[in-house]
């Protein structure tokens, strides 16, 4: 075993043992494991929320898409400031409503909102859907840390069933305040590392920032900005789409969602709208580390590109450096793995199964919910294994899925709420349905619509099933709203 | 909403809209190309936005039990 990969699981091992700490003998009921019992103050809310935002998503992802995409990659400094900015309006009457019915889930709320336990179960089960890739993203994350670290002694199969395993024992052990906890000595960790290799690497490889964008723009013109209109992934009006549909459904996940339950007080999210914008800063350093890699470690293909990063790295540093970087990519994946573990189990537990049979035991759905981790890390262990997308791409597919519960949420906060229970229910389904299709048969819109002109092959297709979600719940709601008058729902 | 919260609809435009009318690499800003400095500028816009707006709305200058409990 070499320092780099010592280092990796000492940081491993702390993050475990840290959980246990923070489990502190405290009894465990479902809301206190799910949702911290309610009781984070601003501060940790914000780390909360920074833990799941700077994943492995950005720390390989967003470097491999600056590497392998250019300017694409520019959408995930976008899209998160667009969510900061309506979270300051969105999140408090959620979080207000959240409280007032002691609810733990995103299908909890959407049950009461719109009186119907159907919509309860539709959302828990699309919910699930979308954290598979999400979770698939970070195994894939851990894998690429450990497998490259190790200098080829450990495979990425290998390395992918030792993070799992890790994951899943954090989880199973402490809940959310393990998240809690290791996710300040990971903010602390990435954004040191993130920012040192954003500088480091620029100007020791090329003498800085403009030398370096010079030197891309001259071996690869137009990468570095946005492609002409026609070409898909890359141009504007896919920048554009990408960065409505993601920031829609940006508080959407349904762990991102059970986040917000977990704070004391509404204001931590209003103050957090200020600063949370600044933190996404840190994905310009990123971003420096993935264009520093194109020159300097070409030939990168297809979902090689995630490793861009990381094999630069191993080219610059010492293996104990190698080691940190390593440790912070590993917190970056156990963090957000970890809260997304916890958001599938509960989905099923409490949502599924209560769902179907309403007689079942606070226990039971606990003991359900726990039990239930380490089958969905195994899930995602095996769609890992299939391989084949990029991190970014995976993450995308999430989002699309995600994004449809927007209209009907949004609608279920305005005084009267213009869609029915079942206009939001037909709404989703349609929505949710055209994402399926569209990622199983891997359709673009030129593919499903020949007729429509080129340009609008751009457009983003969790977008475009969007607006069918949207206009089918106009439909719906308009042909069922009678009933709904005589009969209002509550909320 | 009061009318200085549409104040936020400014940085959200530029991001959304105007990132098309800055699409060019030279003149490199920062040492950046110019259309991912023009994002990092908005970026850091909003945030002084969001502090304007953070500051000028009265629900933020209740106290933390009212803020906790009262509907408004």
């Amino acid at each position: 075993m070499n320092s780099a990969l010592i280092i990796i699981f000492l940081a491993a091992a702390l993050a475990l043992v840290l959980g246990v700490l923070a489990h502190g003998g405290k009894k465990m009921t479902l809301e206190q494991w799910t949702v911290g019992g309610r009781g984070f103050g601003g501060f940790l809310v914000f780390l909360l929320s920074a833990g799941e935002i700077y994943t492995t998503f950005t720390f390989l992802g967003g470097s491999g898409w600056a590497y392998g995409r250019g300017a694409a990659a520019y959408y995930i400094l976008a899209y998160g400031t667009l969510a900061y900015i309506t979270s300051y309006w969105l999140l408090p009457p959620i979080w207000r409503y959240a409280r007032k019915e002691r609810l733990v889930s995103q299908p909890h709320f959407f049950a009461r909102k719109y009186d119907s336990p159907a919509l309860g179960a539709l959302v828990a089960a699309i919910g699930v859907v979308a954290l598979v890739p999400y979770l698939v993203l970070q195994f894939k994350g851990l894998g690429i840390i450990v497998s490259i670290a190790s200098y080829g002694a450990i495979s990425s199969t290998q390395a992918i069933w030792i993070g799992a395993a890790i994951v899943t024992i954090y989880v199973m052990i402490s809940g959310v305040h393990g998240s809690a906890w290791t996710s300040t000595v990971k903010d602390f960790l990435i954004l040191a590392v993130a920012i040192f290799l954003g500088v480091y690497l620029p100007f020791h490889y090329y003498g800085g920032y403009g030398d370096m964008f010079r030197a891309i723009d001259a071996a690869n013109p137009g990468f570095l900005s946005f492609k002409p209109s026609g070409t898909g992934t890359g141009s504007i009006l896919w920048f554009q789409s990408t960065i409505l549909l993601t920031a829609l459904g940006f508080y959407m996940w349904p762990h991102a969602f059970g986040a917000v339950f977990t704070a004391k007080a509404e204001r931590a999210f209003r103050r957090n709208a200020i600063v949370l914008p600044l933190y996404q800063l840190v994905l310009l350093f990123v971003f420096f580390c993935g264009f520093a890699a194109i020159l300097k470690v070409p030939g990168l293909k297809g979902d090689e590109i995630d490793q861009s990063l990381f094999k630069l790295s191993i080219d610059t540093f010492d293996p104990w450096f190698v080691g940190v970087i390593g440790a912070a990519g590993v917190l970056t994946a156990l963090v957000p793995g970890s809260m997304i573990l916890i958001a599938g189990s509960t989905l099923f537990a409490n949502d599924l199964l209560r769902g179907l049979r309403p007689e079942t035991s606070e226990e039971t759905v606990a003991l359900t919910a726990r039990g239930l981790v380490p089958i969905i890390a195994l899930v995602a262990v095996y769609f890992t294994l299939q391989g084949g997308q990029t991190i970014v791409a995976l993450l995308l597919m999430g989002y699309s899925f995600v994004t449809q519960f927007f209209p009907a949420a949004l609608c279920s906060l305005m005084p009267n709420n213009p869609i029915t229970r079942i206009g939001a229910f037909v709404g989703i389904l349609f929505g949710a349905a055209t994402v399926a299709i569209v990622s199983i048969t891997h359709s673009t819109i030129g593919t499903l619509l020949p007729f429509l002109p080129n340009a609008m092959n751009d457009i983003n297709v969790g977008f475009v099933a969007l607006i069918l979600n949207v206009i089918a719940a106009g439909i719906v709601s308009a042909l069922t709203q009678p009933a709904a008058v005589a009969k209002p729902s509550r909320g | 909403m009061s009318k200085i919260s549409w104040l936020a609809a400014v940085p959200a435009l530029a991001i959304l809209i105007g990132t098309a009318f800055v699409n060019s690499v030279e003149p490199l800003l920062f040492g950046m190309p110019l259309v991912l400095a023009w994002l990092v500028i908005w970026v850091v816009i909003t945030a002084a936005v969001m502090a304007i707006i953070f500051a000028s709305d009265p629900v933020n200058a209740e106290s933390e039990d009212r803020d906790q409990g009262a509907p408004r």
